[in-house]
This record gives C-alpha cells, sequence and structure tokens, in this order.
C-alpha cells in the first residue's frame, strides 16, 4: 500500500511540471484538480480505515478535485481568458528550474530530522517539491488566475506534508485548513473580479499603480 | 448558587471583578440594537450599576476586609492570570470609579445618539472597554496580563479620541498619541522582559523582593520610569498629550486627563514596589522631572489659547506635582527618611486623588461651554456666566479647587509637600529638597494667573464674537456629574482629615512603615484648621452673598456691557485678550509662546498696518520631533524601493526567505 502511495506521489510531482510548462489555463485547472484528487486517495492508502478518514477523504475529493476547479473555470470563463500569455519568466527555464529545485527538495528532505519510518518514503521530498513548484508559479506568472493555481498547488504541498500526520491531527484542523483554503479561494475569485472590472485585464503586475509612493 | 459565583458577590476583589466586567461589556448590547440612543442608555445604567458594585469592594477593603487573590484559568503559556487589590490599586480605583459614572452619565448628554448616530456605538463600546481596561491595569498581578489590558486602554482610547473623522487635526492628534503610546509599551515589553529574566514569572514579584543593585535594576526603573511615564505625560514624554486632550470629546478628555495619566503613575509606584530600596538617584531623577514638568506645564498652560489644550497643559503640571511628591518620597526611602516618604506619598496621593476630581470636572465644563459656543478658541468666548450660570458656578470651582485655593482640595495635597520641604530646609538632611517650596509657589502663582485669565475670558465681559451668542442651555444630564465632582472637591477642602483619613491606608501600605508612626508624623500637620477655615470662609461667603441678594433686591439696577468704562460705544473687541493677560507669564517662562509681532512705523497721520500673530506652541512635537522623525524616514527611505507593488516579487520575497532558511539548517 505505501509503495502505491509512493508511486501516486510521483504522479503529483509529474503533474507539477505539467502544470509549469503549460501555457494552457484550462489544462493547468484540470491539472491541478487530478492533483487533488489523488492527494485526497492517499490518506486511504496509508491509514486504517475511520470515519474520520473518510470524512477527510471524502471533503479533499469535493474541494480540491470539484469545487474549486470548476469555480476557477467559471472565473477563466468570465474573465475571458485562455492562456498565460507574457510569464515573467518563460516555460522551459520555468521547467527547468522546477527540476532544479525537485532534486534540490530531494537533497534536502536526507538531511531533515525525520522519524525513522518516514525516512524511506517520498512525502517529504513531495510536499517540499510540490511547494516550490507553488511559489514557482506565484513569482514567474502574471495572470491573477494562474496566481490562484499557484496557491493551490502551495497548499498541496502543505497538505502532502500533513499526510505524515493525519492521524495526531485532529479533524477540525483539517476541516479549518480546508476552510482556510475555500475563504482563499474566494476572496481570489472577488480580486480577480474586481481586478478585471477596473484594469479590464487581469495581470496582478498592474496591481502596481495601487502602491503607496 | 456555586460558590465560586458566591465569591464574586461576597468578596470584594469579587466585587471589583463584577465591576471590569460590566464595564467592558456595558456597550455591547448597543451593537445589537438598531434604534439610536437605547444601547447609549442601557450602557449608563450598566455603567453605574458596575461603579456601585466596584464601590462596595472599594469600601470594604478600605473598612479592612481581607483580601483575596483571584487566579483566572487562561490558555495563554505566561504563567497564572492573577488578579488581586491592595491598597495602592484601591487608592487609584476610586477616582476611576467616580469618573467613570460621571463620565458615563454626562456622555449621554453631550453626544446623544439621537443628534449623532454614526458615533453612538463607537463612543458607547469605548467608553466602557477604557474604563475597564484601566481598572484590570490596576487588578492586573502579572505582566502579561498587564501588558493586554495596557494595550486594551491605548487602543480604546485611540477609537475614542479619533472619534471625528472628518477632522484632520483630530486625526493627527490620534497618530500622535497613537505613536507615543506604543514607544511607551514597547519599553514596557523590555522591562517585562527584564523581569522574567530576573523572577522567572511573569507573576509580579512579593513586594521589595528584587535586588536594586546592578544595571540591570538600573535599566528596569528607567524603563519603567518612561514607559509608564510616556503614558503619565512626564515632561520629556508628554509630546502626545495637550493634542488628545484637546481634540478628544470633552468626557473622554475628563477620563484619560483625570484617570489615564494616574494609571501610568500606578505602574510606577507598583514597579518601584518590586525592590528592596529605591536607589537614590532614581529618586533625585524623578523628583527633577516632576519639578520640570510642573513648572514647564504651566507655563505652557498659560499661553495656550485653546481651552482644551490649557487644561491639557495644566494636567502636565498636575502630575509633575503629584511625581514631585513621589520623587521626594523615593528620596526619603533611599535614605530611609522617614518624614520625607510619610510626607511625600500622602501628598502624592492627596493631589492625585484631587486632580482626578477637578480636572475632570473642569474639562466637563469645558464640554459645555463647546456646546454652547461651537468653539475651542478662548479668545471667541466671553460673557458666558449670564447664558451659563451653572456651569459657570461649577467651572469656578474646579478653577479654585485647581488653584489650591480655600475653600477646595486643591491645597491639601500640595500642604504636605510644602511641609516636607520646609521641614528639610530647616533640619537640613536634605538642604536641596527646600528648593521644591519655592518651585511650588511658583507653579502656584502661574497657575493663578492662568485660571484668572481662563475664567474670566470665559465667563466674564461680553461674547467676543457674533456666533457665540447662539448655541443651546446646559442640560440637566450635564450638570449633574459636575455637580457631584465639585461637591466631592468642596467636602474635600472642608473635611481635609477625611480626605488625609482615605489615604493613609494606602501610604502605610506602600511605605511598609508602622500605622501609629505615620500617624505621630501626621499628627502636627494642621488639617484640621485648613477644614476649619475653609468652613468659616465658605461660610463667610454665602453670608455676603446673601446680603448682597438682599441689597440688590431692594435697590433698581442699571445694566449695561461689562467693562465699559463709561465709554459711549464700546466694542467686544476692547476687551482683554488671552494673549494680552498671558503675556508676561507666558514670555518669561516660554519662549515658544511668544507671538510675532510686526508694530507699524509711525506715519505722519496714519499707522500703516500692523501685524500680531500668535506663536505655534507645539514646539518639541514640531520642532524637534517631526523633523527627527523625518531625518530617519529619509535614512530607510531605500527601504521603499522594496515595496514595489509586483506582487510575484513580494511571493519572491517569501520564496527567497523560505529557501535560505533551507539551506540554513546546512550550515
Amino acid at each position: 500500500m505505501v509503495s502505491l502511495a509512493d508511486q501516486l506521489l510521483v504522479l503529483v510531482m509529474l503533474i507539477n511540471f505539467i502544470m509549469l510548462g503549460t501555457s494552457r489555463l484550462a489544462f493547468a485547472i484540470r491539472a491541478v484538480a487530478v492533483q487533488g484528487v489523488v492527494l485526497g486517495i492517499i490518506p486511504g492508502l496509508l491509514h486504517q480505515f475511520s470515519g474520520h478518514l473518510l470524512m477527510i477523504t471524502a471533503s479533499m475529493i469535493l474541494a480540491k478535485g470539484i469545487v474549486i476547479p470548476w469555480m476557477i473555470n467559471d472565473a477563466v470563463r468570465k474573465a475571458q481568458i485562455r492562456r498565460e500569455v507574457e510569464p515573467f519568466i518563460d516555460y522551459v527555464p520555468t521547467l527547468l528550474l522546477g527540476a532544479v529545485f525537485t532534486a534540490l527538495a530531494f537533497v534536502f528532505a536526507q538531511r531533515l530530522p525525520l522519524a525513522p519510518e518516514h525516512r524511506e518514503l517520498l512525502f517529504v521530498p513531495a510536499s517540499i517539491a510540490t511547494l516550490m513548484t507553488g511559489f514557482l508559479i506565484l513569482t514567474t506568472r502574471r495572470k491573477a488566475i494562474s496566481q490562484v493555481i499557484g496557491y493551490l498547488v502551495l497548499e498541496n504541498g502543505i497538505f502532502i506534508f500533513g499526510l505524515l500526520l493525519t492521524d495526531a491531527m485532529p479533524f477540525m484542523v483539517e476541516a479549518g485548513a480546508l476552510l482556510d483554503l475555500l475563504v482563499g479561494i474566494f476572496v481570489m475569485g472577488i480580486v480577480i473580479n474586481h481586478i478585471n472590472r477596473e484594469f479590464s485585464s487581469v495581470d496582478t503586475s498592474r496591481l502596481q499603480a495601487l502602491r503607496e509612493e | 448558587m456555586d460558590s465560586a459565583w458566591c465569591d464574586l458577590v461576597i468578596d470584594p476583589v469579587g466585587n471589583l471583578l463584577v465591576a471590569v466586567v460590566l464595564m467592558a461589556i456595558s456597550g455591547m448590547p448597543g451593537l445589537l440594537i438598531r434604534r439610536p440612543g437605547v444601547g447609549q442608555r442601557l450602557a449608563v445604567v450598566v455603567t453605574l450599576i458596575a461603579t456601585l458594585s466596584g464601590a462596595a469592594g472599594v469600601f470594604r477593603i478600605l473598612a479592612g476586609a481581607a483580601v483575596s487573590r483571584y487566579l483566572v484559568a487562561w490558555p495563554l503559556p505566561f504563567d497564572g492570570c492573577e488578579l488581586a487589590a491592595d491598597h495602592l490599586s484601591v487608592l487609584f480605583l476610586m477616582p476611576l470609579l467616580l469618573a467613570t459614572a460621571c463620565c458615563a452619565l454626562y456622555g449621554r448628554a453631550y453626544l446623544p445618539a439621537e443628534q449623532h448616530p454614526a458615533t453612538e456605538k463607537r463612543v458607547t463600546l469605548f467608553l466602557g472597554l477604557l474604563s475597564a481596561s484601566m481598572a484590570l491595569v490596576l487588578l492586573a498581578r502579572n505582566g502579561v496580563l498587564l501588558l493586554l489590558a495596557w494595550e486594551l486602554m491605548a487602543l480604546s482610547s485611540w477609537m475614542l479620541l479619533t472619534t471625528d473623522l472628518r477632522d484632520a487635526q483630530v486625526q493627527r492628534a490620534g497618530t500622535v498619541y497613537l505613536l507615543a503610546t506604543h514607544t511607551g509599551t514597547m519599553v514596557l515589553y523590555l522591562f517585562f522582559s527584564l523581569l522574567h529574566t530576573q523572577t522567572g514569572s511573569f507573576v509580579f514579584p512579593a513586594d521589595h523582593s528584587i535586588s536594586s543593585q546592578g544595571g540591570i535594576a538600573a535599566v528596569m526603573l528607567l524603563a519603567a520610569l518612561i514607559g509608564f511615564g510616556a503614558k503619565a505625560g512626564i515632561m520629556p514624554l508628554h509630546v502626545w498629550l495637550p493634542g488628545a486632550h484637546a481634540n478628544a470629546p470633552s468626557h473622554v478628555s475628563a477620563l484619560m486627563s483625570g484617570i489615564m495619566l494616574k494609571v501610568g503613575l500606578y505602574g510606577i509606584l507598583r514597579v518601584v514596589s518590586f525592590f528592596q530600596t529605591v536607589p537614590l538617584w532614581f529618586g533625585w531623577l524623578v523628583l527633577l522631572l516632576g519639578g520640570v514638568s510642573a513648572v514647564v506645564g504651566i507655563a505652557l498652560a498659560a499661553s495656550q489659547r485653546d481651552l482644551k489644550r490649557l487644561l491639557a497643559c495644566s494636567s502636565i503640571e498636575n502630575v509633575g506635582i503629584i511625581v514631585l511628591g513621589l520623587g521626594m518620597a523615593f528620596v526619603g526611602m533611599a535614605n530611609t527618611n522617614h518624614l520625607l516618604i510619610v510626607f511625600g506619598l500622602t501628598g502624592a496621593f492627596l493631589h492625585l486623588i484631587n486632580h482626578a476630581l477637578f480636572k475632570p470636572l473642569l474639562f466637563l465644563g469645558s464640554g459645555v461651554i463647546i456646546h454652547a459656543t461651537g468653539t475651542r478658541q478662548i479668545d471667541q468666548m466671553g460673557g458666558l456666566s449670564r447664558r451659563l450660570p451653572g456651569t459657570g458656578l461649577l467651572f469656578l470651582a474646579g478653577s479654585l479647587a485647581i488653584c489650591g485655593l480655600p475653600p477646595f482640595n486643591g491645597f491639601v495635597g500640595e500642604l504636605f509637600l510644602y511641609l516636607a520641604a520646609f521641614h528639610e530646609g530647616m533640619h537640613a538632611p536634605l538642604p536641596f529638597m527646600a528648593f521644591t517650596a519655592p518651585l511650588l509657589a511658583v507653579v502656584g502663582g502661574i497657575a493663578i494667573i492662568t485660571f484668572v485669565k481662563l475664567y474670566g475670558l470665559l465667563f466674564l465681559g461680553t461674547p467676543r464674537r457674533p456666533q457665540s451668542r447662539h448655541g443651546h442651555e446646559e442640560p440637566a444630564a450635564m450638570l449633574v456629574p459636575m455637580v457631584v465632582l465639585a461637591a466631592f472637591c468642596l467636602v474635600g477642602g472642608i473635611a481635609a482629615p477625611l480626605l488625609a483619613r482615605l489615604v493613609i491606608p494606602a501610604v502605610t501600605a506602600y511605605s511598609g512603615l508602622g500605622q501609629s508612626l505615620i500617624m505621630e508624623l501626621v499628627a502636627p500637620v494642621p488639617l484640621l484648621t485648613v477644614s476649619i477655615m475653609n468652613a468659616v470662609l465658605l461660610g463667610g461667603i454665602l453670608l455676603i452673598w446673601l446680603l448682597w441678594r438682599q441689597m440688590v433686591l431692594r435697590r433698581p439696577v442699571a445694566s449695561t456691557d461689562t467693562w465699559g468704562c463709561g465709554f459711549l460705544a464700546p466694542t467686544a473687541r476692547m476687551q482683554y485678550t488671552g494673549s494680552a493677560f498671558a503675556e508676561l507669564s507666558g514670555n518669561i517662562f516660554d519662549k515658544s509662546g511668544t507671538p510675532s509681532v510686526r508694530l507699524a512705523a509711525l506715519q505722519p497721520l496714519f499707522a500703516a498696518p500692523s501685524r500680531f500673530c500668535p506663536a505655534a506652541t507645539e514646539r518639541m512635537l514640531d520642532r524637534l520631533l517631526i523633523p527627527a522623525m523625518t531625518g530617519v524616514d529619509w535614512c530607510f527611505s531605500w527601504l521603499r524601493r522594496m515595496q514595489n507593488g509586483h506582487l510575484y516579487l513580494y511571493m519572491l520575497y517569501i520564496f527567497i526567505t523560505l529557501f535560505a532558511l533551507m539551506v540554513w539548517s546546512y550550515l
């Protein structure tokens, strides 16, 4: 079971590369939805079956696989954008950077003072790699929608780390984290809407007009 | 009934805690009630109940009831959340409860929700929170709890101060206040951290348990003096005070000036009680700061042209007198000079209570005047005693009390300070101390000039500007709290020994000297004589007034403009102005008050136009602090380049930080 989980984590990391490499927003949203579903399945493979576990799995798949992607899709449709036109760093260099960071994540995870039962697993490197991917998307992309996707990936990275602790983590914390995410997406949605209305574009680099001189 | 709940009724500290909670929640129901006025009235009722409960607690502690410590279970990892009350807390709680009740009652009439629906919720909520947080500061026995209450106090008073959102001046005063109070709080963080290193706990140590030797103790004492002194408005740290008190709604000014400044002094007193002895240098430093505050404060007040700013500057002076007394006591503690300890503390404590009576009275009076005239400028008022006879009389009472004139309470506290200074001068263990007597005399003299000017310009003469003829009458709801405060001032003057009895327990507890020793030292003070003289004087005044009334009633009275001086067509502009009246006292002591004058050269027939510009009065702030801060701003302007508005760069900062932390773990 654990080896299956490791393979799923490899899949998660591959999906990271898809998101770094694609310019089409609809594809990136579908990728992040798939990533969410995969992450939703993993806790079921690791731990004993329980009501708590079922709740987490179901809510994860529902939120990350269906609700949030659907909302972003909606936003994309409303804002009428198809692709990320000119990122600050181009796709190929970002992909290469993503590869470098993933490698670094593995090196770094080796050095972390982990519990012995977690040492052999892919969880920690996958978590850090996904986190870094999220950051890369956030820093290199211009469109607000891409940034929402970046946040989602970032959150997925944190979630993978949390998987190590599922048993210890009370349900309320999970629920709180999910709620947090949902609120974040809502806020982002509103922000996108407003940026679109004010600047007739969802380019976040225009936001610098708002800074205090 | 559960015994814990029973305790809240039986135990005096329980009563006080009930009062704190009630005051804190008094404004909350109003948040949910849409109809204006209901929440406000409810808050007044709840506050009055709270003060009654608190008063019960205070009286029982004064009567010698056993005092318990409360340990509240809280989830914070800062040791026990202890609450208690001793005589020192009670000393400050007495005026706090009285002023809270008076200001709540007055506030209902001053900012009635029916006319000010926008500010009702804000003022009602934060007025309750301000009183509650101040009381909590007095009851807290844990450093973190005290800081929490302290912060709540600072923020709620800031919210009250900036009630008028449209006035740029109010907002500026609010910003200055917020910066000043947080600078003070920052220093307090340093103090409580150091205390934690000394005792290993955030709970207050037992009295006189920390060594006062060494560098850390010195830093702690200085930090407490700066942190708490900034709130008390001791002289170099007073920059926020005039602006804040002048721009707040009047009942808030009353509460801030009457009580909040004293809470700062409470902090200093409480901190000093932790140490085994007081270092001599600290005593002299406090004494010096008190003297400077008193003299410069009243000199500043003399040259003010804004009614509430004048009262605020006079608060600096009065705090200075109290601090002077504390300085005497600290010097006495360092030298184990019992007379100095007892007289310094008694004088300071008495003046503290007195100031908390007459300063709110004056601020509340200024609120009525501002309501009636629509301005704070003294030079635009005049002749108010005809339109506001009640306020005129009460304001006169407050002015007499603040000048230390009979038959009111103002002099009782200063008497002790004078006696201590004279005693030191004559018996000469500390001949330097004798200099405080002339200093106090100078302060008293300028205070009389200031308040004669103030009262004369406000209430006597004829109105100086046409607009000040309009305005509405004084409502009874505003007069009642003032009458209460004035009555306390009068009782304090006529029954001075009673007033002294009120503070003796605090002096006994704080000084650690025996009650019999203190009574023996205090016994020669002619308090009874002062009281009798005051009573005789009051009786005499009443008698003369009655006789005069009889005479006036019998004879026909011609009425004309005041100070008409037989002039055929007197105008209001021929009267003295505030600047003219205060010119001498203002110029001698404080050059910043000097107006810029350009007199016309004498032409053969007609004089050319001449110019008179009253000077700005906030010299510390305008000429020193703001340029300094601008310099600091310039030094750090390169940091602004980091805030460039690019969202992705902000993310990059986080990313780089995270990455650096990861790499750091390798090093």
